[in-house]
């Protein structure tokens, strides 16, 4: 008989998820060989710049699913995730910079650039240990980890729930977005880390590097994902659930719900702190940009797009969204905000799974047929023909409104109040 | 399961509680007594201060004053709701409270009895003996053929009965039941009636209830609440028969 094996057990009910873990798999080893291994000029060869796209895509993807599993199934609306995978980017970014060494614009063997432009003299201590890559490692899981426990402790021990906690995780973010846009703070301020060198003695710029962090960022993504499987299929799992649909049921059955929300939310953070790290190397840069509040927001539409709570739709949703975002900011930048207001409405709309399909669909079609690009983009164009038309004739109707009322209404109400004395004399 | 009444007399102990809210005194200078093993029914108008009580109870809600006692000497006021329930003491709500988005069995298998930390449900499996409990229970609520639909795929009456097998398969030595029959019809309301008079034979058992027939079906000790304090207490004869009771619930 089949042995019921634990990889077997985690896959066996999820149909979707088994083609989406499949798919990337598959990516995981074939990127890498059309781009190393197939002569460039060739139709099937894959240029590096699209192998590093295609890494930072999947470090998203590990981002959302990070998201899914304190909101999609424990309902915890976290607006700062972009906090921990900001924090985690900028753990590796402090490793890449003790790289560069002595490489350095200032030639400087012992202060990294930017410190020797501020005129410090020496290293500061929260610097110290990330010349070596086992420290940073510590680090990368530990700093969003502690970040996430401390602030999830006292959250979660005063039972802040809802929207205040969403506003709070905003402002946190928001808080440490502007303390690492300050010199002082001693991560770059406003430019942040940049002109790596090295990850571990390889040239970072090298296709082989490249391909090998592709390769990395799609494992890590499906061990993470057969790892969330795990937590949501298990009691503990249904737990979260139990919190997420009647929280003080819960705590009447006797489950400590802060203790669950606050490990759910601490290895959320890891994760995220995770998918920064892996996303910093591919991408060349991390600055306090990724702390913006926005990010964090856009975690969110990932997810919802892709369907909360399933885990493989974060990775979907995340993976579309982007995918899309390159796309139209490739060929009309203006548009993308709008298209991706009109995805999000789209997928509250059909908010089923449904819509992870035409989604998909929709992209083939962008991508493969000309014609069928044009009719789309037509009728994209309609559709925002129309809404703008909507949108003006309400415009020049509250105008009016407006006018009517100050000009009209107003005067008539006044004077009525003074006449009515009068009236009421002649009656 | 059977509860060793000799070891303390009374379950549950509320003397002199005072709760008010913002100048008004839900709970007043109440006092009330339950023996172990008793099944006993609280019933008044609203706002007479029947759910605030039970929020004190279960530690959802901290007393201003006054003493909360269970198993005689257990001091209830210093624990919060996960650890008043893992002392024994169950709960249902007013409006049924069951995980919408679980299964019947998976709601079950959350209340039984059991491990509540983090690491013991990550890692937990369910052993045969489990699950004749929790096959024992759907039976029990009749609601066995159902049991891999969703709960919010239940009646208000199935809910109700969910939540209660949930109660019990809790394994706790008082069910604190908040209006178990509310939306439930007649024949129902009488079938929930004798679930509960099952149930007092091993549990001590605590209904809130407002419908009249149904606590005359419970056949137990009543107590009347009104504005926060006892009115009148006996059995369901001897309260009706209280001028003072007629009063508060026929009107002035």
């Amino acid at each position: 008989m089949w042995q019921r094996s634990l990889l077997f057990r985690l896959i066996e009910s999820d149909k979707t998820g088994r083609w989406v873990l499949a798919v990337i798999a598959v990516f995981a080893v074939l990127i890498p060989f059309l781009n190393l291994v197939v002569p460039q000029g060739s139709f099937f060869h894959v240029p590096t710049y699209v192998v590093t796209l295609l890494g930072k895509y999947l470090c998203y993807a590990l981002l959302a699913l990070a998201l899914d599993l304190v909101w999609g199934y424990c309902g915890i609306l976290s607006l700062g995730h972009g906090a921990f995978f900001a924090l985690g980017g900028y753990a590796m970014g402090m490793y890449l910079m003790r790289q560069i060494g002595d490489r350095g614009v200032y030639g400087n063997p012992e202060l990294p650039d930017f410190m020797v432009f501020l005129n410090w003299d020496a290293l500061p201590w929260y610097w110290l240990g990330f010349d070596h890559f086992s420290w940073t490692l510590l680090m990368i899981v530990l700093v969003p980890g502690l970040l996430a426990f401390v602030f999830g402790w006292l959250a979660f021990r005063s039972r802040v729930t809802g929207v205040y906690l969403s506003i709070i995780t905003q402002a946190l973010t928001y808080a440490l977005m502007q303390a690492f846009f300050l010199n002082d703070f001693g991560f770059g301020g406003n430019n942040g880390l940049t002109d790596f060198k090295d990850i571990l003695g390889f040239d970072i710029q090298a296709d082989t590097t490249r391909a090998a962090l592709f390769f990395i960022s799609a494992m890590v993504l499906l061990f993470t994902y057969l790892l969330c499987r795990f937590i949501t299929l298990s009691k503990f799992g249904r737990v979260l659930v139990a919190i997420r649909d009647s929280e003080s049921r819960a705590r009447f059955l006797g489950y400590r719900v802060e203790h669950y929300k606050l490990l759910v939310f601490v290895g959320s953070a890891v994760i995220a702190g995770i998918a920064g790290a892996l996303f910093v190397p591919q991408v060349g840069i991390i600055n306090p940009g990724e702390f913006n509040p926005v990010n964090s927001i856009e975690i969110v539409i990932w997810v919802a797009l892709g369907g909360r709570g399933t885990l493989y739709g974060a990775i979907v949703g995340a993976l579309i969204v982007n995918y899309s975002k390159t796309f139209f900011t490739g060929i009309i930048p203006e548009m993308w905000l709008f298209a991706l207001g009109g995805i999000f409405v789209v997928s509250t709309i059909y908010a089923n799974r449904g819509v992870i399909i035409g989604l998909v669909l929709g992209v083939f079609v962008l991508n493969f047929s000309a014609p069928l690009l044009i009719g789309t983009l037509l009728g994209q164009f309609l559709l925002l023909a129309k809404f703008f038309t909507i949108v003006f004739i309400s415009a020049v109707y509250f105008e009016k409104l407006f006018i009517k009322f100050k000009h009209v209404v107003l005067p008539l109400l006044s004077s009525l109040r003074h006449k009515k004395p009068e009236a009421d004399a002649a009656s | 399961m059977t509860i060793s009444t000799d070891a303390y007399t009374s379950i549950l102990y509320l003397n002199g509680v005072t709760k008010s809210f913002d100048g008004f005194k839900a709970i007043n200078n109440l006092s009330i007594d339950i023996a172990a093993g008793e099944l006993c029914a609280i019933i008044g108008p609203n706002g007479a201060g029947k759910s605030t009580m039970m929020d004190i109870i279960t530690g959802k809600t901290k007393p201003d004053q006054g003493e909360v006692r269970f198993k005689d000497n257990i001091d209830l006021t210093r624990y919060d709701e996960a650890d008043i329930a893992n002392l024994g003491i169950g709960r249902k709500f007013q409006k049924p409270t069951v995980i919408e988005s679980l299964s019947i069995w998976q709601n079950v298998d959350l209340a039984l009895a059991g491990g509540r930390g983090i690491w013991q449900t990550m890692f937990a499996k369910l052993s045969a003996e489990d699950k004749n409990k929790i096959e024992r229970i759907l039976d029990l609520i009749g609601l066995s053929a159902k049991r891999d639909e969703l709960a919010m795929n239940l009646s208000h009456g199935q809910k109700q009965w969910l939540e209660i097998g949930m109660l019990i398969i809790q394994e706790p030595e008082v069910l604190l039941v908040d209006e178990p029959a509310g939306g439930m019809t007649d024949v129902e309301t009488m079938a929930t009636a004798r679930l509960l008079k099952e149930i007092s034979a091993d549990h001590s058992v605590v209904v809130v209830e407002h419908d009249m027939e149904f606590v005359r079906a419970l056949d137990c000790r009543v107590t009347v609440l009104h504005e926060g304090s006892v009115l009148a207490e006996g059995s369901l004869e001897k309260v009706s028969a209280d001028e003072r009771v007629v009063e508060v619930y026929l009107g002035r």
